[in-house]
């Protein structure tokens, strides 16, 4: 099991053609994705193989339209390429064509522009993932956006984050480790983003194969707080997080264009807080993000045990309390 | 991106939001004759720096004679003014902008900018004019009134009614503010901003009502649609360090502290800041230098980053994903090479190749101190200040 997305996923790529489209493309082919069609306006027709560099394994037929795409192909999950002057058009385009699942790798896409796209995903019930954000990966089975597929592992870990390549170095922590990964997610640095942290944990924890998630968010915002709220109430496993930016200084972007304390809000100390207080295994340095969820994984499976053989008899509560005592081992264990 | 109150409230006009007569000066004579031109018995001189604060620091003062306006534009052209926006060095004032002087009766706050939560434009008010609105957010989160608008179909007019109606306007200055609020959104919405502030909103006896401050933002990835916002930067304003590495596209912030860092990505980049505080340091930047990590890129960072005297070592902490660790080693010890950098550089590279890499950095003959962990990167980084 995995979350959003798998081998079956059928993709779009709008803007195939374009540098950025073309390169990742023929990565995500390399990978082993079903990418089954592209869309460039005034391309459709023809079936493109790649650019003068980069040459794909075997041809994706292209479309003029996202609604085309759906028809011929059956394509239900979309990856956005685009300039960022074009992004939130290409966004409506692909949520309007009924695809579900629309993944934005364009960064700098105007707010105002963004609060329209958000509206019509509303309305239309499409999940989207960014803008600004590396994409979502299935390890083993879809690569759909910009990460080096090499350094995922198949596994049970959900991975939720707003950042690029800290990310990808959390995860290479787990792979390091022989953790492999269920789902990895890349929601974005923007402020105004499809898929927050509260949906992918939310996503995590109803999935049965995810026994363990990380969530690596940063300053600016509120989302890791409301997150943080729901993981109190609802979620039983293990859950390490860590927030960047406890040294930036209030009222500066760093980067990216979410990652601001405005009016002393969004500070990494008081999501680190929110998250603590829900149970979440805060790690203060990034570096031990890996060992964390390792140690709360064993410590879990160590107390669960009894716990898996009671929940077939139907006495739930007694999971629970075997879960809780792995997810305290873990705490104590790091607080040293 | 920030402009100058002057320049606020010049795009206020054009959307038909009233602002206090006023002209900017750049000397004290034309300081002085703006004034006269103005006409009127009072005038406000109001030092333009991008921050807030700018009255309780000495920077804006109210003259009853063109002598005063003399006066108090000699004294705040060429001063450093210091206030809580603008950390203790301070920042110099090059230009005055000369108003009118308003009657004031009542001082309001409106702004408008966006709830992140809800993903909608927010346009708020408070009866709170004059004082620091997170102050008021804070204590009594209940005098902030706000109104979210729906993106279909924008800010309607029954909300600007609501929110006049919620500061306690009646007859003449209600209709004025009504009509101050409707455009007021608009302005911020055509032009993209991020933030459009108006602390205080003020209410004449007359029922007028007028902007007496404008701060206003922009979103930096809408500028291409304003050229005219564009022209209206003030490199001035800004850390001359930034304005260089943002030549060389690299996103770059100087800090305060001893160790400088180069990192592909913004949130691994924050990441490795923390990093250099657990390790015993203080991060001198943020600086990310973008996916490709070019031998280009980091000489321009090197060269950004040793600019600043205080920077005792250098961290370099590169995931390679799609780009290739050995191929940013190389450019690393070029870079290296053609800067002479003096300081003990402890280089991090993950992913694709990073033992070719490490073997790279270690052959070059320089004194690089490899690091193969993050954490290790961490323990590199402490001797390194030690030393």
């Amino acid at each position: 099991m995995s979350i959003l997305v798998n081998r079956k996923s059928r993709i779009v790529v709008q803007g195939i053609t374009g540098g950025e489209g073309t390169f990742h493309t023929m990565q995500m082919l390399d990978y082993g994705t079903n990418v089954v069609a592209g869309v460039t306006p005034g391309k459709g027709g023809s079936v493109y193989k790649g650019n003068d560099r980069d040459h794909f394994r075997r041809g994706v037929p292209v479309f003029n339209t996202v609604e085309e795409a759906v028809k011929q192909t059956k394509a239900d999950t979309s990856v956005i390429f685009v300039p960022a002057k074009f992004a939130a058009d290409a966004m409506m385009e692909a949520a309007q064509a009924g695809i579900s699942v629309i993944v934005c790798i364009t960064e700098g896409v105007p707010v105002r522009d963004m609060v329209q796209v958000h509206e019509v995903m509303t309305r239309t019930g499409a999940r989207l993932i960014g803008p600004n954000c590396p994409g979502i990966i299935t390890p083993g089975e879809c690569k759909i956006g910009i990460m080096p597929g090499f350094i995922h592992k198949r596994g049970s870990v959900g991975v939720v984050s707003r950042s690029g390549t800290l990310t990808y170095e959390a995860v290479w922590q787990l792979t390091e480790r022989g953790i492999g990964q269920s789902t990895c997610i890349g929601i974005g640095g923007d402020p105004i983003i499809g898929t927050q942290f509260i949906d992918a944990i939310r996503l995590f924890n109803e999935d049965a194969r995810t026994k363990g998630i990380v969530m690596i968010g940063e300053i600016g915002g509120t989302a890791e707080e409301e997150a943080a709220a729901y993981v109190k109430k609802h979620v039983k496993k293990p859950v390490v997080g860590f927030i960047a930016g406890r040294t930036a200084p209030p009222g500066r972007r760093m980067g990216h264009a979410g990652a601001i304390i405005a009016g002393g809000k969004g500070t990494a100390a008081e999501k680190m807080a929110a998250m603590k207080r829900a149970g979440i295994l805060v790690v203060e340095s990034p570096a031990r993000i890996g060992e964390t969820m390792e140690k709360a994984l064993k410590g879990k499976k160590a107390g669960v045990k009894k716990g898996v053989s009671r929940v077939k008899k139907g006495t739930k509560s007694a999971a629970k309390a075997g879960r809780r005592s792995g997810v305290k081992k873990g705490a104590s264990r790091k607080k040293k | 991106m920030n402009i100058h109150e002057h320049q606020g409230k010049e795009i206020l006009r054009r959307f038909g939001v009233p602002v206090p007569q006023g002209r900017v000066a750049y000397s004290v004579d034309e300081a002085v004759e703006s004034a006269r031109q103005i006409g009127g018995e009072v005038w406000v001189v109001k030092a333009q720096i991008h921050a807030g604060g700018r009255g309780k620091g000495g920077g804006v003062k109210v003259a009853r004679s063109l002598d005063e306006v003399r006066q108090f534009a000699s004294d705040i052209l060429g001063m450093i003014l210091i206030t809580h926006q603008t950390g203790p060095e301070g920042k110099k004032v090059n230009r005055l902008l000369i108003e009118q002087g308003v009657d004031i009766a009542r001082e309001l706050y409106v702004g408008v900018t966006l709830d992140r939560a809800s993903s909608r434009h927010v346009v708020m008010a408070s009866t709170e004019g004059g004082v620091e609105i997170e102050k008021v957010a804070s204590r009594t989160p209940e005098k902030i009134l706000k109104e979210f608008v729906d993106p279909a179909v924008g800010f309607q007019p029954f909300q600007a009614r609501k929110l006049a109606f919620g500061l306690g306007l009646t007859g003449e200055a209600f209709r004025n503010g009504v009509r101050f609020l409707s455009a007021l959104y608009t302005c911020y919405h055509e032009m993209d901003c991020s933030l459009a502030e108006i602390n205080p909103l003020v209410v004449t006896s007359a029922g007028d009502v007028l902007a007496l401050d404008a701060k206003m933002n922009f979103d930096d990835n809408a500028l291409f649609r304003h050229p005219d916002i564009v022209g209206f930067r003030d490199l001035g304003e800004e850390d001359p360090l930034e304005v260089e590495a943002s030549k060389s596209n690299l996103n770059y912030i100087k800090l305060d502290g001893n160790v400088g860092c180069m990192v592909n990505g913004a949130g691994l980049a924050m990441g490795t800041m923390d990093i250099i505080k657990l390790a015993g340091g203080e991060p001198a930047n943020f600086l990310d230098v973008g996916g490709g990590a070019s031998a280009e890129t980091v000489e321009s960072g090197f060269r950004i980053i040793l600019a600043d005297p205080h920077v005792k070592a250098i961290l370099i902490n590169i995931f390679g994903g799609i780009v290739r660790c050995d191929r940013v080693a190389t450019g690393v010890v070029q870079a290296a090479r053609h800067i002479s950098v003096n300081v003990p550089i402890v280089v991090r590279l993950a992913g694709t190749n990073a033992e070719l890499a490490a073997k790279i950095l270690r052959d070059s003959g320089m004194n690089f101190r490899v690091a193969g962990s993050l954490r290790d990167a961490a323990d590199q980084v402490t001797q390194a200040i030690a030393a």
